[in-house]
C-alpha cells in the first residue's frame, strides 16, 4: 500500500488517440473510467487537451490519414511524455499490416524510444491496460522507497 | 413476394431496359443493363417501384469494369428479395452516368468508387475524395487488380 | 519520526474523454451563423483501413476474422452478414440449427451492449453524467456473458461460414438468465425516466427531426430510419439465423425526432433481452458446424441488422481459396449523410445529440468543429459543443423548475 500511494503522488493527465482503429480499444479505455475498473484510483486524469498531457495513450493501425496527426500531437505534447500503446494495431497494425492506406507502425511514426509501454491485445482487457498504464505512471516519479527502507539501510550501514 | 410476383414487376416496369432478369435462389435476383439506360433503370427501381437504395459495388475485371446497384424490395410481405443490376463498362475508359438525380443516397459510394477503382461518374453532384489521403496519388486506384500503389506511393510519413 | 502521509490530490472526474483528435476541424464540420447550423460537411477516411482488399488475400475463413475488426462495437454484424453471404455464394448450405440460435443469441447480444452503450454517450452529451456511468455499468454483465460464453468481451470470433466456431456451455444459461433479468430490471428504469423526465422531453422531443421522405432518399437504416415510421428491419424482411422462429416485434415509431431515437433504443433493447431468454430455453442439440469444404465460382449477398442498421457484404468467387472481390459496406455508410437533413437549421446546444442519435462508431460524433459560415473562421471544437449541450440540460431543469 504504502508504495504505490507514494509513487502516485502526481495526478497525471493523460490524453487519448485514435489513429485508424476500429474503436474497441477506445470503447475498453473508456471503460477503465466506469465504476467497475475505476482508472481513476490510480490518479490517472483523462484529459481534453494535449497540451498539458503527461501520457498519450494511442490505438489504431496509422492510417495515413490519422498518422500524421499522431506525430503532430506527439510534437504538440509537452516533454517528457509517456507514451502508452494500446492492442495490437498500435503495437505492430495487427491484422491490417501491409495494407495500402497504412503507413509505418506507431512506433516508427513517433521517434525512436518515444513508446514507453506496449499493451498487446485485440483489444487488451481492461486489466491489461491498467496494468500498463500503472508501469508506465511508475516511471513518472522517482522510484519510490519502501516505507522503512531508508532506515533498514542506515541500520545495515 | 415472391421473387417471380417481383421479376414481372420489374420487366412490367423496365420492359427490355432491363434484361438477363432472374432469380439465383428465392430472394437473390440478378439484371443487365446498358449503361446508357442505368439512369432510368435505377430511377425506377427506387422511386416507382420503391425499392430502398442499398449500395453499388465496382470491380475490375479482366476484359472490362463492372458496376452492381443493389436494391431491396422492402415495401411489401416479407420475405423481400434483392435486385442486383449489373452493367459492364468500358475497360480503358470505365464510364457510367451518375445516378445520383433518380437516386440522392448513391452520392457517397460513387465518390468511392471513383476515389478507388478510377470508374468516372458523369454529372455526379460532388465528386470529391472521399477515403484517401489527400497526398494519395490520384491515378492510384487501390481496388483494381493486382497491388496498383506498389511502387507509386511511399508507405512511409 | 514525522507522519509521512502523501497528499494525494483529488482527481477531478472528468466529462468524458472524448477528444481524439481535437485540434483541426474534423469529421462533422458544422457551418454557423450566430447559434443556427447552417451547413454541415462530412470528412471519413479517418478509419479507412483497405479491408475489402485485405480479404482478397485472405482466405475465406480467415476473412471472418478480418472483417470483426471493422468496427468493434458491432463486432459480430460484419462477420455474420460475410459468412452469410459466402454461404449464399456456395448455395444449399444446411447450417445446422443449433448454430443459427447461437448466432441470433450473439447477435442480440450485441444489439444490447451496442445500445447500452449508446444511451451511456447520449446521456453524457446531455450532461446527465449518471446515465452515462449506468449504462455502461450495466453494459459490464454483458460483456461478461459473452466473455463466458464466447471467449471475449468483445470480437467474439463466433462466426464461420456454414455455422458458427465453438459451442455453448449450457450450464450457464441459468446465471445469463438471471443477469438478464437484471439487465431487464435497469433497461426498465431507464424507459421510465426517458418517458416520465420533463427535462429530457424538452431536450429531445422536436429535435432533429428526419422525415420519412428524406430517410427514404438518403437510404438511412436501423434506428434512423425506423424512428420516421419506416418498419424496416433485415431481421423481419429478410430472416437470417433464427429470427422466424422467435416471438419479437420490430420497433417503429413516427416522429424521428432524437426522442424517438432514444425511445426506439430502449425498447429494442427489451425484444433483444425476449430474443435472447428464447434461444436459451429452446436451444436445439446437434451440429454447430455445416463443414463446407468449398466455395463455388459465383456471387453471394449476405446482409444482417447490426445495431445501427443493416450491414451488406457481397461477395465474388472463381472457386479458389479467397474471394476476388468483398464489397462491405456498414451501416453507418448511409446513415452519416443524413446528418445534413437533420443538424442543418438546428442549434449547436443540439448539435452533437442530434449527431449521436445517428449512432455513429463514437469516435467519430466527437470529432467536430464548428466554423463560421461567412468567414470560415475556426469557432469552437467538440468539446465545447459537449459543454454548450450539457448546459443546455441546466438551463431547462431551471426553467421547469426542478
Amino acid at each position: 500500500m504504502g508504495v504505490t500511494v507514494k509513487a502516485l503522488m502526481k495526478s497525471p493527465w493523460v490524453f487519448h488517440v485514435s489513429a485508424g482503429s476500429c474503436n474497441n480499444c477506445d470503447i475498453e479505455i473508456l471503460d477503465c473510467l466506469c465504476p467497475r475498473f475505476d482508472i481513476e484510483r490510480f490518479g490517472a486524469v483523462l484529459i481534453g487537451s494535449v497540451r498539458h498531457a503527461d501520457a498519450l495513450i494511442i490505438t489504431g493501425a496509422m492510417n495515413r490519414k490519422s498518422a500524421l496527426r499522431v506525430r503532430q500531437l506527439y510534437d504538440q505534447a509537452a516533454k517528457p511524455c509517456l507514451v502508452i500503446a494500446i492492442g495490437a494495431c498500435a503495437l505492430g497494425q495487427g491484422v491490417f499490416r501491409d495494407s495500402y492506406p497504412m503507413v509505418q507502425p506507431l512506433d516508427e511514426v513517433l521517434p525512436p524510444g518515444a513508446v514507453t509501454v506496449y499493451v498487446p491485445g485485440c483489444p487488451p482487457k481492461p486489466e491489461a491496460m491498467i496494468a500498463g498504464v500503472v508501469k508506465a505512471l511508475a516511471q513518472l516519479q522517482p522510484a519510490a522507497k519502501p516505507e522503512g527502507a531508508e532506515k533498514e539501510a542506515a541500520d545495515v550501514q | 413476394m415472391s421473387s417471380e410476383q417481383v421479376i414481372d414487376r420489374l420487366k412490367n416496369a423496365l420492359g427490355d431496359k432491363l434484361k438477363g432478369t432472374f432469380a439465383q435462389t428465392a430472394l437473390r435476383i440478378y439484371a443487365e443493363a446498358d449503361p446508357a439506360d442505368i439512369v432510368e433503370v435505377t430511377r425506377v427501381i427506387h422511386n416507382d417501384l420503391g425499392a430502398r437504395f442499398v449500395i453499388a459495388s465496382g470491380m475490375e475485371m479482366e476484359t472490362d469494369f463492372e458496376v452492381l446497384y443493389h436494391f431491396a424490395f422492402e415495401n411489401m410481405p416479407p420475405p423481400c428479395p434483392l435486385v442486383t443490376v449489373r452493367v459492364h463498362l468500358d475497360h480503358e475508359k470505365p464510364l457510367v452516368d451518375s445516378i445520383t438525380s433518380g437516386v440522392p443516397a448513391a452520392a457517397w459510394i460513387e465518390r468511392e468508387m471513383h476515389e478507388l477503382l478510377g470508374i468516372e461518374f458523369k454529372n455526379h453532384p460532388n465528386m470529391k475524395p472521399l477515403l484517401l489521403a489527400e497526398d494519395w496519388p490520384k491515378d492510384v486506384h487501390p481496388l483494381r487488380r493486382g497491388r496498383p500503389w506498389e511502387g507509386k506511393v511511399d508507405r512511409k510519413i | 519520526m514525522s507522519s509521512t502521509k502523501p497528499e494525494v490530490t483529488k482527481s477531478i472526474v472528468p466529462i468524458g474523454p472524448f477528444h481524439p483528435l481535437q485540434e483541426e476541424p474534423e469529421l462533422f464540420r458544422l457551418h454557423v451563423d450566430g447559434e443556427t447550423v447552417v451547413d454541415v460537411d462530412v470528412d471519413i477516411g479517418w478509419n479507412h483501413r483497405g479491408i475489402e482488399k485485405l480479404a482478397e488475400d485472405r482466405t475465406w475463413d480467415q476473412v471472418t476474422f478480418l472483417v470483426e475488426r471493422i468496427c468493434g462495437i458491432c463486432s459480430n454484424s460484419h462477420p455474420l452478414a460475410y459468412v452469410q453471404a459466402v454461404e449464399d455464394c456456395a448455395g444449399g448450405v444446411e447450417v445446422p440449427e443449433r448454430a443459427l440460435y447461437i448466432r441470433t443469441f450473439v447477435a442480440e447480444l450485441e444489439r444490447l451492449h451496442s445500445h447500452l452503450l449508446w444511451v451511456g454517450l447520449a446521456g453524457h452529451f446531455l450532461g446527465y453524467n449518471t446515465v452515462f456511468m449506468w449504462g455502461w455499468k450495466y453494459r459490464e454483465p454483458v460483456l461478461d456473458i459473452f466473455e463466458e460464453l464466447t471467449g471475449n468481451r468483445n470480437h467474439y470470433a463466433m462466426m464461420k461460414p456454414g455455422g458458427v466456431r465453438r459451442d455453448f456451455d449450457e450450464s450457464l444459461f441459468p446465471s445469463v438468465h438471471k443477469r438478464l433479468d437484471e439487465v431487464w430490471k435497469q433497461l426498465e428504469l431507464i424507459a421510465g425516466a426517458v418517458t416520465d423526465d420533463p427535462v429530457l422531453h424538452a431536450r429531445l422531443k422536436g429535435i432533429g427531426v428526419f422525415s420519412k421522405e428524406d430517410a427514404v432518399r438518403y437510404g438511412a437504416l436501423g434506428p434512423t430510419s425506423r424512428a420516421s415510421g419506416i418498419p424496416a428491419d433485415i431481421r423481419h424482411e429478410d430472416p437470417y439465423a433464427a429470427y422466424d422462429r422467435l416471438d419479437w416485434k420490430v420497433i417503429t415509431t413516427q416522429n424521428g425526432d432524437v426522442y424517438d431515437k432514444a425511445i426506439l433504443r430502449v425498447l429494442e433493447s427489451f425484444e433483444s433481452i425476449k430474443i435472447l431468454r428464447q434461444c436459451m430455453d429452446n436451444m436445439p442439440k446437434g451440429e454447430i458446424d455445416a463443414k463446407m469444404k468449398e466455395v463455388p465460382p459465383g456471387e453471394g449477398i449476405g446482409h444482417a441488422e447490426a445495431p445501427r442498421g443493416e450491414t451488406f457484404h457481397y461477395v465474388r468467387s472463381d472457386g479458389t481459396n479467397s474471394p476476388i472481390r468483398h464489397k462491405v459496406r456498414a451501416p453507418t455508410f448511409m446513415n452519416l449523410p443524413t446528418c445534413k437533413a437533420t443538424v442543418v437549421g438546428e442549434s449547436i446546444t443540439d448539435a452533437t445529440i442530434i449527431l449521436a442519435a445517428i449512432d455513429p462508431c463514437y469516435c467519430c460524433t466527437e470529432r467536430l468543429a464548428v466554423v463560421d459560415a461567412d468567414s470560415k473562421k475556426a469557432l469552437m471544437t467538440g468539446k465545447d459543443l459537449v459543454r454548450l449541450s450539457q448546459e443546455k440540460t441546466s438551463r431547462v431543469r431551471k426553467e421547469l423548475g426542478l
